[in-house]
């Protein structure tokens, strides 16, 4: 016997949105989604503050070419981990590099490759930074007496801080979202929940939707905590 | 106080300085003045070691900066300087633009270091905006906020690289006035400018520089009144 599927037009849309199944699955996964925006935000958080450390020490490095040792292996990095994916990376570490240091883990190995990847991209973001703070800020230091690393902590880096706030925001939302890549190391973020309940639901669009729902809510946290760090170093 | 002893400064091709030698005595006022790329600032800023130099030497209380042993940061402590763009610190308040170096670097206390920026603020005039950050200054303001954050550090000689050039014409007269009670308060004052007023008023000696070389020097009468060489008559009647 053959069934029949009646065709339904646009009213299948609105019946399958008013699917009492697919908000179902999400009510019934709600904490696991959480849970997976939770780690997202972890990985995000550990990777972009490594990130910064990196960035902050290899943007001094390629600001300082007399050091050519240190200048070129900050060209090296930056060069490496801007140029190649970061689905690669992620891949290459986990799998190619990090077990020759014995086994750590699907979470430590992707906030290691999270971390370098973001520290490529911060340091540059530093670079300019510093860069676009006026010179004479540098001489007034020096000549009050400050030896370079005084001036650059007092004078130079706090300007170039406030400078450094839109773009590095930027680069946190991308960080954020770019880690739903770690889902292919089996790392439960959100990503990975969200195709784990799909495949045992078959609820695309509800699945998907509250997925993409969450992170966008994480994300926009995100930019209004820029625009408040903007406001508040204002001097204006 | 200051020997500069036949320097030799280059960028690249370009001869900026071609032997120039010079000194200030303690308490002294020395202004500089002469066409623009005549080299003037530059000689201001081998002498804190802004600019390195080619060849020759300088010596500050008779120590030879230019050589490589010498602790320059240890120097720059005694020798203030004022730009011609202030380079006031834009994220710190006026009264933070003065204490930043005496806490950071003297390591005075916080307290002490207050203390010691608000008199200075009184000297210049602006005790009432050492809460304000530097873009609500005039430029006048700016200008006295940088002489007051350079006094903090207590140099014993002060760098001028001319400060008044920046200046709308209604504000030259405040900061003039500040360095005027300086020199009479004794502090030894090199000054690059283009005020022949302030120099011929307050200089003790003038110096006038054209293409790297001091041309000129003498007091200030002698100078201006009655200026020997051909060079110096010619750049004072365009400029008097």
């Amino acid at each position: 016997m053959t069934q029949v599927v009646p065709y339904t037009f646009g009213f299948n849309i609105i019946e399958k949105l008013m699917d009492i199944h697919g908000f179902e699955v999400v009510a019934n996964n709600f904490t696991s989604f959480l849970m997976g925006a939770l780690i997202t935000l972890e990985l995000t958080a550990l990777a972009v503050a490594f990130g910064m450390v990196l960035g902050l020490i290899f943007g001094l490095l390629k600001l300082a070419p007399q050091f050519k040792i240190g200048y070129a292996f900050a060209t090296l990095y930056i060069d490496f981990f801007r140029g190649t994916p970061l689905f690669v990376q992620i891949l290459l570490l986990y799998f190619g590099v990090l077990p020759i240091f014995g086994d750590i883990g699907a979470f430590t190995s992707a906030v290691i490759a999270c971390s370098l990847n973001s520290g490529a991209y911060i340091a540059e973001i530093v670079r300019a930074g510093i860069q676009a703070v006026d010179k004479g800020q540098m001489e007034a230091g020096r000549s009050l007496g400050m030896n370079h690393p005084q001036a650059m902590w007092y004078i130079i880096l706090p300007q170039a801080f406030k400078v450094v706030i839109p773009p590095l925001i930027n680069e946190f939302i991308a960080m954020l979202k770019d880690t739903s890549l770690v889902s292919i190391i089996s790392v439960s973020e959100l990503t990975l929940r969200g195709k784990l309940i799909y495949a045992s639901s078959y609820e695309p669009a509800w699945v998907w939707g509250t997925v993409a729902i969450i992170y966008f809510i994480m994300t926009k946290l995100l930019a209004m905590f820029g625009d408040y760090m903007e406001r508040r170093l204002a001097t204006e | 106080m200051i020997h500069v002893k036949n320097v030799y400064k280059n960028f690249g091709q370009l001869e900026v300085l071609k032997g120039v030698s010079c000194y200030v005595a303690p308490s002294e006022v020395v202004c500089v003045i002469g066409p623009s790329g005549s080299g003037k600032s530059t000689l201001l800023r081998c002498i804190n070691q802004l600019e390195t130099v080619q060849s020759g030497d300088i010596l500050i209380d008779g120590q030879d900066i230019t050589h490589p042993s010498i602790n320059i940061n240890k120097i720059r402590q005694q020798v203030g300087m004022v730009f011609q763009l202030f380079n006031l610190f834009p994220h710190k308040t006026t009264l933070e633009n003065v204490t930043l170096a005496p806490t950071k670097i003297l390591k005075i206390s916080p307290d002490e270091a207050h203390e010691r920026a608000t008199i200075l603020l009184q000297k210049v005039g602006l005790v009432d905006k050492a809460n304000v950050y530097p873009n609500q200054l005039s430029g006048g303001q700016k200008q006295r906020v940088a002489i007051a954050r350079a006094l903090a550090m207590q140099p014993k000689v002060m760098l001028f690289d001319e400060p008044t050039s920046a200046l709308d014409p209604e504000m030259v007269g405040e900061v003039l006035e500040v360095m005027k009670d300086l020199a009479y308060e004794g502090m030894t004052m090199m000054v690059v400018t283009h005020e022949m007023g302030f120099a011929r008023e307050v200089g003790h000696r003038v110096l006038f520089m054209d293409e790297g070389v001091i041309v000129e020097e003498g007091s200030p009468t002698q100078i201006f009144d009655n200026p020997s060489n051909p060079r110096t008559q010619s750049f004072l009647s365009k400029v008097l």
